[in-house]
């Protein structure tokens, strides 16, 4: 079968390798027919993230069809369409039981501080992704998800990650009615923060970002304010001062290890490696929410250190939320919100890429060339 | 989820341009969710006995997969995409002896990292693949959608390539 073969920091192919096989009684073979590239793939591209191995195969945001099941297999069946939330979960452990789908203690060997994550590096369990024709699919009683009559495609594909994430971001927050809320990043992930900021009942929503066809972009989806740093001597100043001197009620750092911003940030942590990623985006969050307000955080970083004033969270009185997204907790919700026009995250995909050029794909994602928000691979089989 | 709709227009704005606005309000979400979310069952001392759950059944380990010592079994299914191999697969042994709250853990895995990019050239060479490194960094697209970047990005690249080059031709 094609798959994304990872090759290396910013060198992917799209070569042959062999079929997956059923390996566990709830095991799946799902045939892929839309993936995207997400945003903490790029961290993956760049070799930021460690045990990111040769040969592996990235997507953790896919749907498809199933093709074979696993004995114990009885929630799916062949033929079903489905959704795969990005997060491996049992459904039984400890962590499961609390909803906390996202952190999953029967998916991941090799690290105890995240679950495991499809196509997300050895870190994450060592599962090869869905940027590929087919992909394993574990615990198939308990991810995948059957897709709606009717919805499309291109809905439910963003329904894996990128909704969940965003408006988990938003819960986080404990937003409460006529709370300002600033959103670092106009990513796809925080887009769907700015937009779901409102069904939590936000009163103002402000994102800050340095690429200006992503401004225009969330400013019209979102309905909400919008703001080029590049354009400001200090974002936190600037939040300050439109918000009465106060600080925002909450803050969502909806960008990660990529962050732009800060040269010394960006030297250490994405430059040198010193850091886990750039962290200027966090250390914007903490500096600009108010006193005792609430820094949800779901830009994701790497497993060691970064450089954060955390005397400033003591100081203020901050709490800190952060979680990878528990898509099966949220799911129920969020499909109702699609299917009744609240959310419309189709909106969001702006290139549809045959996987056999995945190369070019990330390379017009990492860069942002051609206007690129979210883009999407489609295997030869679902090309029609 | 508490519908607060109603509550909601005491705060004085009209939200009603945006669709859905308030829908998913709930006044009860406080920050200390999830740990407040305990499932059934799971109370008092039973919190700390630590594998109280019925584990899902074991894969089979049928490849060699590197376990955090912070747990003290394989998890009952695990990814077996490219098992450690080489010298790179050495670091990565080694690195797993350390906890993940060590730097000996992490910085041993990114020196992998490079050395099995370097082993994936010699594989590729091996196999009688020459890797066409330009369509593997996407330079098709960059040199599509942004012609003056990859330009520039090439002249700073054999400018840098050539003063090295220079400097060591000096120095014999």
């Amino acid at each position: 079968m094609l798959a994304m073969n990872y090759r290396g920091p910013q060198r992917v192919r799209v070569s042959h390798k062999p079929m997956p096989e059923i390996k566990h009684p709830e095991d799946a073979i799902v045939r892929v027919t839309r993936s995207c590239i997400c945003g903490s793939d790029l961290h993956l591209y760049n070799g930021n993230v460690p045990d990111t191995r040769v040969g592996m195969t990235f997507g953790h945001e896919f749907i498809g069809i199933v093709e074979e099941v696993g004995s114990d297999v009885h929630n799916v069946k062949v033929g079903d369409h489905v959704l795969v939330p990005f997060n491996i979960a049992c459904g039984k452990c400890h962590f499961c039981r609390q909803g906390l789908y996202g952190n999953c203690h029967e998916s991941n060997t090799q690290a105890t501080a995240v679950g495991g994550i499809f196509g997300y590096s050895h870190t994450a369990g060592g599962y090869d992704g869905g940027q590929a024709e087919y992909v394993r699919v574990p615990y198939a009683n308990v991810g995948p998800t059957v897709i709606p009559p009717g919805m499309d495609p291109d809905d439910a594909v963003m329904l894996t990650d990128v909704v969940p994430t965003g408006y988990q971001a938003a819960e986080m927050g404990g937003i409460q009615p006529g709370d300002t809320v600033v959103v670092f990043g106009a990513g796809p992930v925080g887009i769907m923060a700015a937009r779901c900021s409102w069904l939590f009942g936000a009163g103002r929503v402000i994102v800050l970002d340095q690429y200006e066809y992503r401004l225009e972009f969330v400013k019209n989806y979102a309905n909400c304010e919008v703001y080029n740093f590049k354009e400001m001597d200090d974002p936190v100043v600037f939040i300050k001062r439109i918000t009465d001197w106060m600080g925002a009620d909450v803050v969502i750092d909806a960008v990660g290890a990529e962050a732009a911003g800060s040269a010394l940030q960006t030297i250490t942590g994405r430059k040198t490696l010193l850091q886990a990623g750039s962290a200027t985006a966090l250390h914007w969050a903490i500096n600009s929410v108010k006193k005792g307000g609430i820094v949800s955080i779901v830009g994701v970083y790497g497993p060691t250190d970064n450089l954060v004033p955390i005397g400033n969270v003591v100081n203020k009185g901050l709490t800190l939320r952060a979680n990878q997204a528990s898509v099966k907790r949220l799911l129920p919700r969020l499909i109702e919100h699609v299917q009744n026009g609240v959310l419309n995250p189709k909106a969001l995909i702006t290139h549809r890429v045959p996987l056999e050029e995945a190369a070019d794909a990330y390379r017009m994602f990492s860069s942002k060339l051609d206007n690129c928000i979210k883009p999407v691979l489609i295997p030869p089989s679902a090309r029609f | 989820m508490e519908n607060t709709t109603n509550d909601l227009t005491a705060i004085g704005r009209d939200y009603s341009h945006i669709k859905g606005w308030g829908i998913d309000a709930d006044p009860k979400n406080d920050p200390t969710y999830p740990i407040r979310n305990r499932p059934d069952g799971f109370v008092g001392q039973d919190e700390q006995r630590g594998y109280t759950w019925e584990r899902p059944t074991q894969q089979p380990v049928d490849v060699e997969v590197l376990r955090s010592i912070e747990r003290p079994t394989v998890s009952a299914v695990f990814g077996t995409s490219t098992p450690p191999s080489g010298l790179s697969g050495a670091i990565r042994r080694y690195a797993f002896k350390y906890s993940e709250s060590e730097y000996g853990h992490w910085l041993p895995l990114l020196l992998a990292d490079r050395v099995n990019m370097v082993e994936g050239i010699i594989d590729d060479f091996k196999r009688g693949h020459v890797p066409n490194i330009f369509a593997e960094r996407g330079w098709k697209a960059e040199w599509k959608h942004d012609p003056q970047g990859l330009t520039k990005k090439v002249l700073i690249g054999a400018a840098v390539t050539a003063a090295v080059f220079v400097l060591l031709r000096r120095k014999k």
